[in-house]
């Protein structure tokens, strides 16, 4: 069946004669066929996809390097000064409060419109923030993770000659990223989600397709539902993906 | 070996060592027994500083290392421990534990480090579960493995912190038997133990530790059979009935 010709014969019908099914074929259309408009949400999601990814990795890695840094202060051997660490963990620690406590949106805000006002770059400004924001709270479920594991094993591998970075390297950081998993798990998926915020910015990803296309259509139900169900999609994909590495990693604990 | 001075450690306020000095020497098999809270563990766990002391030296063969300056992780390959819990790292196979260090730090070949764990295994029977993880493990086993874990940095001494106390009784023999073995090779060590048994037999030197000092130090025959100060008489009064 050829469907521009069918929404041709149906939107040739004036509006106030239209069945229920019939509108709401002719809005789905517009929303989804019109124009080849799908090409844009895919457009958009693959932005979405490439913004989360690198927004992971620089979370992540500003993540790491946080929770390291002020692991390694707390845990330092008293009697010992390092000024340098000192000094880096309580910028450190200004870095977390003061992300933990603004909104991700006023960052995004600031990002764009002060501090980076003058880049045209609107997604990757957005990456950026959302990279920046994403590490604080990776960093804070790391620290928790290196810090709740039995003292005795750092102890053991220290006993054993290891050094510091040796024994967190081999011993620590494999069995904290166990049980971190699922909290890391759940702060990916809330920066998947977060990164339909930076169309508040400009950054050109599925919510911004889905806005310019409400903005063509005036309709606003069908480009929404569609732009959820993407992102249903890939939070339950990306759900998929974790419930098997987390098998996988527990293959240890049930031998 | 092993040379203590003025040895005193606080956590906080609360003054756990009170001037400790005492000397190990090579080749000496010294018990540390005591009523819990006497600062046993804390004085064992000073030796290679999983404990920083607040104050004294320790001197490991001619090393002061509580200078901030020395290298620790040097002297601890020297200084095996034991721990109550065993502390095996539970996401690695028993020789993967076994040969980690001495790969890291001796820089030995795979194989080299797994011929020499094989052996050790082999010595206190526990050859056929070198692929097995610690949770596939008695607790007796586990601490066997523990043992023989120190023992492939070929340590020159070894620290036992109350080895047995976590043990099912049933599995406390076939540790100790191990530890036996040890002591007869020639080993020094410095063990925490409540296992008077274990100390009447192996021990050269018993050390009583109360409230954060040596309140008795003798030979395990003197010190079991007429106990000098009032505080070890109370105290195996109770664990000797």
């Amino acid at each position: 069946m050829d469907l521009s010709g069918l929404y041709e014969s149906i939107s040739a019908i004036p509006a106030a004669e239209l069945s229920g099914w019939q509108s709401f074929f002719v809005k789905f259309y517009r929303a989804w066929f019109m124009n080849g408009r799908w090409t844009q949400y895919f457009e958009g999601l693959l932005a979405t996809i490439e913004v989360t990814a690198a927004a992971l990795a620089i979370g992540v890695a500003l993540g790491v390097i946080v929770a390291v840094v002020r692991t390694a202060y707390a845990q330092r051997r008293p009697g010992t000064h390092n000024p340098l660490l000192a000094v880096v963990d309580f910028i450190f620690k200004i870095y977390v409060t003061v992300i933990r406590g603004t909104p991700m949106m006023v960052q995004l805000l600031i990002m764009g419109f002060v501090v980076f006002s003058s880049s045209r770059n609107f997604t990757l400004v957005g990456a950026l923030t959302l990279g920046i924001n994403s590490g604080a709270y990776v960093s804070e479920i790391i620290r928790g993770g290196l810090m709740s594991l039995d003292p005795g094993q750092a102890e053991a591998g220290r006993s054993l000659g290891l050094s510091y970075i040796q024994t967190m390297w081999h011993i620590v950081i494999p069995q904290a990223f166990k049980t971190i998993l699922p909290s890391l798990g759940n702060e990916f998926i809330v920066l998947l989600k977060d990164t339909s915020l930076i169309s508040v910015i400009g950054g050109k990803e599925v919510v911004y397709f889905a806005q310019a296309i409400v903005a063509r259509t005036y309709e606003a139900m069908f480009p929404y539902i569609i732009t959820a169900v993407m992102y249903l999609i890939m939070v339950m994909g990306f759900s998929y993906l974790q419930s098997i590495l987390e098998r996988r990693l527990r293959a240890s604990d049930r031998r | 070996m092993i040379d203590v001075k003025g040895l005193t450690k606080a956590f906080g306020d609360n003054l756990v060592l009170k001037g400790i000095d005492e000397h190990i020497y090579p080749g000496e098999k010294v018990v540390v027994i005591g009523p819990s809270g006497g600062g046993k563990s804390t004085f064992l766990r000073c030796l290679n500083l999983l404990e920083t002391p607040t104050s004294g030296t320790i001197t490991f063969k001619g090393t002061d290392i509580t200078d901030p300056k020395s290298d620790i992780n040097k002297h601890r390959q020297k200084m095996g421990m034991v721990f109550q819990h065993f502390n095996l790292f539970p996401h690695m196979t028993i020789l993967r534990n076994m040969t980690l260090a001495p790969m890291k730090l001796l820089h030995k070949s795979k194989s080299e480090a797994e011929a020499k764990a094989m052996q050790l295994l082999e010595r206190v029977g526990l050859a056929d579960r070198a692929g097995s993880y610690p949770s596939q493990l008695s607790g007796g086993q586990k601490q066997r493995v523990a043992i023989v874990r120190a023992l492939c940095m070929e340590p020159e001494v070894m620290l036992f912190d109350e080895p047995t106390s976590a043990l099912d009784p049933e599995m406390v023999g076939e540790v100790l038997d191990v530890m036996k073995s040890l002591a007869n090779d020639g080993m020094t060590m410095v063990v925490v133990t409540h296992e008077m048994g274990f100390a009447k037999e192996v021990g050269d030197r018993i050390l009583f530790m109360d409230g954060g000092v040596i309140a008795e130090r003798n030979t395990p025959e003197a010190f079991f059979d007429h106990p000098q100060t009032e505080r070890a008489q109370n105290f195996l009064a109770k664990v000797l009935m």
